[in-house]
């Protein structure tokens, strides 16, 4: 058994918080520039141009990348035998978004009752993904996630006789509806298979993974390669001014799935792609 | 030809009417912010004939909500957020003389059919380009709804604020244009 302070997670999440939201990943940064090169579109290369000239600033100044700085979304990978002393853990994470977003000057964009609204005024709670698993680490993941990327976002339960072709006019007709509202070049992740809430929670573990890295399985890997022509196809582009740049990535997570369902969803992420990574 | 246009709020009519959908603007003057909560309260403060907080004729409103202003700036990162969710009050506004709106994504419905027969625009700013466009703002002062927090209206200075005239007043739209282009 290994012991964890508590404190020690706040300060972890505090701290990637704040970076998450002022610095690109480098797989992001790069993704981005490589776009700049190749888009087409004059519009287009000028938001990309903004968008890099951006980061810099951000990054430079300490400043968020964007102004929503979103829901704190963590995916965490918590030991079996690790111990969470001097605290118990959910506080712990908390207080560690409190402590990132106000002290890094971040927007507290959560309201504590869906209907009747009311900021919690610290950007709290934190929304948690946890996993049990072999070991004595905690990795911890951050993903702030604006609100104009989410709303975009969607889920079918399609029957399973709309197959492989199914899949793919479903994650098409999702990018090219959304048009410019999820600020792209976006990061598409998408899952398949599993329930309802498996699904959904697929889609949105699958933009954790860096740009560039590809589906374990080669059948996956092409149909993330298909999926992202077919996205880049739609001619939506950057901030959906048109252009051959409307996806960085596509990313597709699987399940095993009932036999009489056959769920996708589709997860968008914004250009500022945001996520952070620790292991405690 | 797209053209570049230097602007200063407050927009006439006749200065609308000249912009073309495609066309940059660098946009100085006072904007306001609203977003979802402030076009509501706007909106029923017009419905029940009361007096609003800010003027509207010839005015430009930014759909922003800025992040916290750090020490030693002027404003915190401050974004366009997406416009749609504005959809359902903009029309009222733009009959109450807005000429400008500025956010991010497509407008659709009464708010084209409103631009065109009042004469208003609606431009895009680079949306997540939040930290970029702070620097576009001189002066921020709260003038109503502080209790919003973010959402509160501010009436922002900017200088040479970086834009694309989205949809213009003649049914012009960047959107709809710029993607047939570039789709495969």
């Amino acid at each position: 058994m290994r012991e964890i302070k508590a404190s020690a997670i706040t300060e972890a999440i505090a701290r990637l918080s704040m970076e998450a939201n002022y610095e690109l990943e480098d797989d992001v940064q790069k993704s981005l520039e490589a776009a700049y090169e190749r888009e087409e579109s004059p519009a287009g290369k000028e938001v990309l141009r903004q968008i890099l000239e951006n980061s810099k600033i951000a990054r430079t100044e300490r400043m968020p990348i964007c102004q929503d700085t979103g829901l704190a979304i963590l995916f965490v990978e918590m030991g079996q035998d690790v111990h969470v002393v001097g605290g118990d853990f959910e506080t712990a994470v908390d207080a560690g978004v409190r402590k990132g977003y106000t002290d890094g000057y971040l927007r507290k964009s959560v309201l504590a009752d869906p209907v009747r609204g009311g900021n919690t005024g610290d950007n709290t709670p934190a929304i948690v993904h946890l996993r049990i698993v072999p070991g004595d680490k905690l990795a911890i993941y951050v993903v702030p996630k604006g609100g104009g990327s989410e709303n975009m976002s969607k889920i079918a339960m399609m029957k399973p006789a709309d197959g492989l072709e199914g899949v793919k006019r479903f994650v098409t007709e999702s990018v090219r509806t959304a048009s410019g509202n999820p600020c792209p070049p976006i990061v598409v992740g998408v899952g398949i298979g599993g329930s309802f809430e498996r699904c959904a929670y697929l889609a949105k573990k699958a933009l954790l993974r860096p740009i560039g890295s590809v589906h374990a399985d080669p059948f996956y890997t092409d149909l993330e390669k298909e999926l992202l022509m077919l996205v880049n196809d739609t001619g939506v582009g950057p901030m959906g001014l048109g252009g051959r740049v409307t996806a960085l990535a596509v990313h597709v997570e699987t399940a095993p799935r009932h036999i009489a369902s056959f769920p996708v969803a589709v997860n968008m992420n914004c250009h500022a792609a945001r996520h952070k990574y620790v292991e405690l | 030809m797209m053209a570049e246009h230097t602007l200063t709020v407050p927009l006439t009519k006749d200065i609308i009417v000249t912009l073309k959908a495609g066309d940059t603007v660098r946009l100085s003057g006072v904007v306001y912010t609203a977003r979802d909560a402030a076009h509501k309260r706007l909106v029923d403060l017009i419905a029940e004939g009361k007096e609003l907080p800010i003027p509207l004729e010839g005015q430009v409103i930014y759909y922003v909500g800025p992040a916290p202003t750090p020490p030693g700036k002027v404003i915190g990162s401050a974004g366009p957020t997406t416009s749609y969710r504005m959809d359902p009050y903009a029309p009222t506004l733009i009959e109450h003389g807005l000429r400008g709106m500025i956010g991010k994504g497509e407008r659709t419905g009464q708010v084209v059919e409103s631009m065109k027969k009042h004469g208003a625009v609606y431009f895009a700013a680079t949306g997540g380009a939040a930290a970029l466009i702070s620097k576009s703002i001189h002066a921020v002062e709260i003038v109503a709804y502080e209790d919003l927090g973010a959402e509160a209206i501010r009436r922002l200075e900017v200088k040479d604020f970086p834009l694309i005239v989205a949809q213009d007043s003649h049914g012009g739209n960047v959107y709809r244009e710029g993607q047939k282009a570039y789709a495969r």
